[in-house]
């Protein structure tokens, strides 16, 4: 196929033989990549089992997109498109996905996912109130800023004890219905084993219950503390029992919960490593090699076994360090693929044959309408005291608390944190969502009131301007073509290109 | 397979869901779709929507936003002296012999037969959200469990699965959302209310997404078809099923952008002489546009009323809300029977308290009045409910409950039977538990029903 570059998309020209349509080219890296590792192996693999054929990889301008929005939760800007574009170096893609790994965004996305399965909110059916909540959220995104180990991570929420202020990981054992010792086994196992227990006999439930049993909980004199404490006095010597069948006596005077940590987190146990690294790369990938990314269990199996042990073992072989996992996978082939699938094959998308298409997460969304148009959002909070301050320009990325919230989030899905599932998050279109972007006020305001986009009017290029600030690339020759050639009437065609920009599924789908 | 992006419209309900009832579900918002529907699944195998039959369909909620004075409408006291009564020392007989109320509401006095006056209200609580709470959910504040308001349960029980086809959700408020006091408590955002935004006593009335002003249908199409065309990605993966859930979204949106939605909120159709008798005033407008809605089967609407909170110049600002009021509920009751309306749908007028009996005339009040929770009136009409009675009493200075003490449950409680919601629906919590829809502590208001 015969191609030109022309402002860092590859164009094609001559499409007709191909039986593809042009507009595919905007999104598809036309030389033969050298993008690979060792997660391509079993996945490719596997693909040739299936006779799938994989897509291509990407376009530079669809990686720079995606690779932000799925590590930081925020658009690129328009600099940062450019100057990723113009680079020439063969390893621009790797050095991006390593600088993108520090940066502050990462932290606060990681910790969003995370609160949203550690059922972070002020207001039922999890009373944690404001206080701890901030506490604890801080607590979560910085863990994830100084990439702490995953396995003391996890050791340091289950044996966490003292004030809900002052040692937030103890909220862990508060973020739950109720405070019954099998409610928090089977917070414990959803959380960092992917286990569902409703699936498990009720005394495989209790066996592992029994660790939990001497949490205790009490009033100080401050408003709304809690301390959180195992009454190593009062324990009774019983049995506990292990999820793999183990079955430990515990004797009163130690903290059962230590016991518990420390099969959970040894090298060889069969669920910690697994469920995070499945977890990561449904997070990356849209679909977790075990799917829901949250229901492990023999009866529901791995599309690919040799992917997950691959994960896995790379997890434990560098000292549970969560950013090697999503270096690997980020610098894969598998990730940076196309989303044009090659086929209508519907199992193409479970043996990662393409990046799947998905609606942007609510809060990615409203918040890169919000940078495109230099806008803010206000936020409601459920909690009538005490009165909690937002600063206007916080982004929703960052939003400690599930019980602050906007109805833009609330439309577009974001989980109410009830459950800890993943699948609470609802990313499926739906019409009120499409007249919201269309047609709604709140949308229409941040357009016409964007010193952002009036600026970009009067910039050299506008079309250009819009483009990189709204979809990370340069328009087609067919785009400038279609918009040229727009009469807008009365309106200003600036504000109707970003209108129909951020309406495009290629702004509100990560692709 | 699922993934995360996977429709879950047929999958969830394990049926196929015509367009018209997803299009609803859909405005009704997304938040926790899947997860909730199956669960209200489960809750409904519990309560079968098909025994929920009462002689009420829909309600309109006359929401007092503030909390209106119980002296200076339903429940005068001409007796009590100028410190209580103020200006308003002459109440007026109404239709019904026996039954006096505030002389700034003749038009209501014309309707009295219509409509019962609860006058022994009570909850004690004098703190705005506190009071909304209990008002709107019929429960103490400060439980572990935050319960939907009324609007929510009604929408829950008489919205989709008791067979409504509206594309409109269920629950609709005119015109601004009342924030805390219209949550979906437990039952999760999907049962918020649709909250039109706009003024209906403009042209055009501009609903939130489905009307936008200075945008003709004409140069809607332009648009559609621009977008169309610059819709690159689309373009390229039609077949994606993520592609084609969008597709199908954008064709409903655009329904009810250039469709018979936006006619229904087009007030111009309406004779001007009609309009004139509800008043060309937000309050008035708002009226005539949640009858259109009963008509078109909305089982729930609120019309959220503010600028009842006068704890300054109080008797000044009634003097311009009153005659308000009057005109627009009265014509509401009235326009509603003479389309034999009346009969299926409850009128309910309330806010979350009244306002302290004893005027306080001193600076910087200048006459106002503040919270009063201890005792207020409210107002139930239509839907099975007995007109031209009055239940319960308030002292003879308005400040406690002298007979048949009445609480929020009670009244919620009644408003429930009246829809056929009995004492053993039950509502789902999150994690699939289920709790009783209607306070234990309920008893109905047996007189009017």
């Amino acid at each position: 196929m015969k191609t030109k570059q022309l402002s860092g998309v590859i164009l094609a020209t001559t499409l007709a033989m191909t039986g593809l349509t042009p507009v595919v080219d905007a999104f598809e890296r036309a030389d033969a990549s050298s993008v690979s590792n060792e997660v391509d192996k079993p996945v490719l693999a596997e693909l040739r089992q299936h006779g799938i054929a994989p897509a291509p990889v990407c376009s530079d301008a669809v990686f720079v997109r995606r690779v932000y929005v799925d590590v930081l939760g925020t658009l690129p800007s328009p600099a940062e498109v450019r100057s990723f574009l113009e680079d020439r170096s063969p390893d621009k893609r790797r050095r991006l996905i390593d600088q993108l790994l520090e940066r502050k965004e990462f932290a606060d996305y990681c910790a969003l996912k995370w609160c949203d399965l550690l059922r972070v909110k002020s207001e039922f059916p999890i009373n944690l109130w404001p206080n701890a909540v901030q506490a604890y959220h801080r607590w979560v995104r910085d863990s994830l800023a100084e990439n702490k180990p995953y396995d003391r991570f996890v050791r340091e929420i289950l044996t966490a004890s003292g004030s809900n202020f002052r040692a937030p990981p103890v909220n862990f054992f508060r973020a739950v219905r109720d405070r019954e010792p099998a409610t928090i086994a089977q917070a414990v196992a959803l959380t960092f084993m992917g286990a569902r227990t409703e699936r498990w006999s009720p005394e495989r439930l209790a066996g592992m219950a029994a660790f939990f049993q001497d949490i205790k909980y009490k009033k100080s004199n401050e408003w709304k503390e809690e301390i959180v404490y195992v009454d190593l006095l009062g324990g009774t010597a019983r049995d506990a029992v292990l999820p793999d069948g183990a079955r430990v006596a515990l004797k009163p005077g130690t903290d059962a919960r230590s016991i518990f940590a420390d099969w959970l987190t040894r090298p060889d146990n069969p669920w910690l490593a697994r469920n995070i690294v499945n977890r990561i790369w449904y997070w990356l990938v849209g679909v977790g090699i075990v799917q829901e990314p949250d229901d492990l269990r023999p009866d529901n199996p791995p599309a690919n076994p040799e992917l997950l042990a691959l994960l896995e073992r790379e997890l434990i072989a560098h000292r549970y360090d969560l950013k090697h996992i999503y270096r690997l996978i980020l610098n894969s082939a598998t990730y940076q693929r196309s989303s044009i699938p090659t086929t209508e094959r519907p199992e193409a998308e479970r043996y990662f044959a393409h990046y799947p298409l998905r609606r942007l997460d609510a809060e990615v969304l409203i918040d890169a309408i919000n940078q495109i148009t230099g806008t803010t959002e206000s936020y409601v909070s459920l909690i009538p005291e005490p009165w909690t301050y937002i600063p206007k320009e916080t982004r929703s990325i960052e939003l400690a608390d599930a019980s602050i919230t906007s109805s833009f989030l609330e439309l577009f899905g974001r989980p109410a944190r009830d459950s800890g599932l993943e699948s609470e998050r609802n990313n499926s279109p739906s019409a009120a969502q499409r007249l919201h972007l269309l047609n709604s006020s709140h949308i229409r305001r941040k357009l016409a009131d964007s010193a952002t986009l009036r600026a970009l009017a009067r910039s050299q290029n506008p079309v250009d301007e819009l483009y990189l600030t709204i979809l990370s690339r340069y328009p087609t020759d067919d785009e400038r073509k279609i918009v040229s050639g727009y009469k807008p009437g009365n309106r200003n065609l600036t504000a109707e290109l970003a209108w129909a920009l951020i309406n495009t599924a290629e702004f509100q789908y990560r692709h | 397979m699922r993934t995360n992006h996977d429709d879950c419209r047929d999958g969830c309900f394990g049926y196929h869901m015509t367009r018209r009832i997803f299009l609803g579900r859909a405005l009704a918002g997304a938040a926790g779709l899947c997860l909730a529907d199956s669960l209200a699944i489960r809750s409904w195998a519990a309560t079968p929507a098909a025994k929920m039959t009462g002689q009420a369909k829909s309600v309109i909620q006359i929401w007092m936003w503030g909390g209106p004075a119980h002296l200076d409408t339903f429940d005068p006291k001409p007796e009590a002296g100028n410190d209580y009564c103020g200006p308003y020392k002459k109440p007026i007989e109404t239709n019904v012999k026996g039954i006096r109320i505030c002389e700034q509401l003749p038009e209501l006095a014309k309707q009295a037969d219509k409509y019962a006056i609860i006058r022994s209200m009570t909850h004690g609580n004098n703190a705005h959200e506190i009071a909304t709470y209990m008002v709107q959910t019929g429960r103490p504040a400060g439980e572990r469990l935050v319960y939907p308001c009324v609007g929510a349960v009604v929408s829950f029980f008489k919205g989709y699965q008791a067979g409504y086809r509206g594309q409109l959700p269920p629950y609709v408020v005119l015109t601004e959302p009342q924030g805390r006091a219209s949550e979906g408590g437990f039952l999760g955002a999907k049962y918020k209310p649709f909250a039109t935004g706009g003024d209906p006593a403009k042209t055009p009335f501009e609903v939130e997404g489905i009307v936008a002003p200075g945008i003709t249908d004409a140069q809607q199409r332009q648009r559609r078809e621009w977008l169309d065309q610059l819709n690159t990605l689309r373009r390229a993966a039609p077949n994606t099923p993520a592609m084609k859930a969008l597709a199908r979204s954008e064709d409903e949106a655009y329904d009810m952008i250039l469709g018979g939605d936006a006619k229904l909120f087009d007030l111009s159709t309406e004779k001007d002489e009609l309009r004139e008798r509800y008043g060309k005033n937000t309050f008035g407008q708002s009226c005539l546009v949640a009858r259109r809605l009963v008509e078109q089967g909305v089982p729930y609407i609120t019309i959220n009323y503010p600028g009842w909170d006068t704890h300054k110049n109080h008797f000044q600002t009634m003097r311009t809300k009153l005659p308000e009021l009057d005109k627009g509920m009265a014509t509401l009751l009235q326009d509603l029977a003479d389309r034999g309306l009346l009969e299926s749908t409850v009128v309910w007028w309330s806010g979350e308290f009244g306002r302290t009996p004893k005027i306080q005339w001193e600076a910087p009040y200048n006459g106002g009045r503040g919270h009063w929770g201890n005792a207020f009136s409210a107002v139930l009409a239509g839907g099975g409910f007995k007109g031209g009675r009055v239940v319960g009493s308030s002292d003879a200075r308005g400040e406690t409950v002298k007979e048949r003490p009445t609480s929020p449950a009670d009244l919620i409680a009644s408003i429930y039977d009246r829809l056929g919601i009995g004492s053993d629906a039950r509502l789902p919590l999150p994690d699939g538990a289920t709790v009783p829809a209607t306070s234990s502590t309920a008893g109905l208001l047996k007189e009017i029903i």
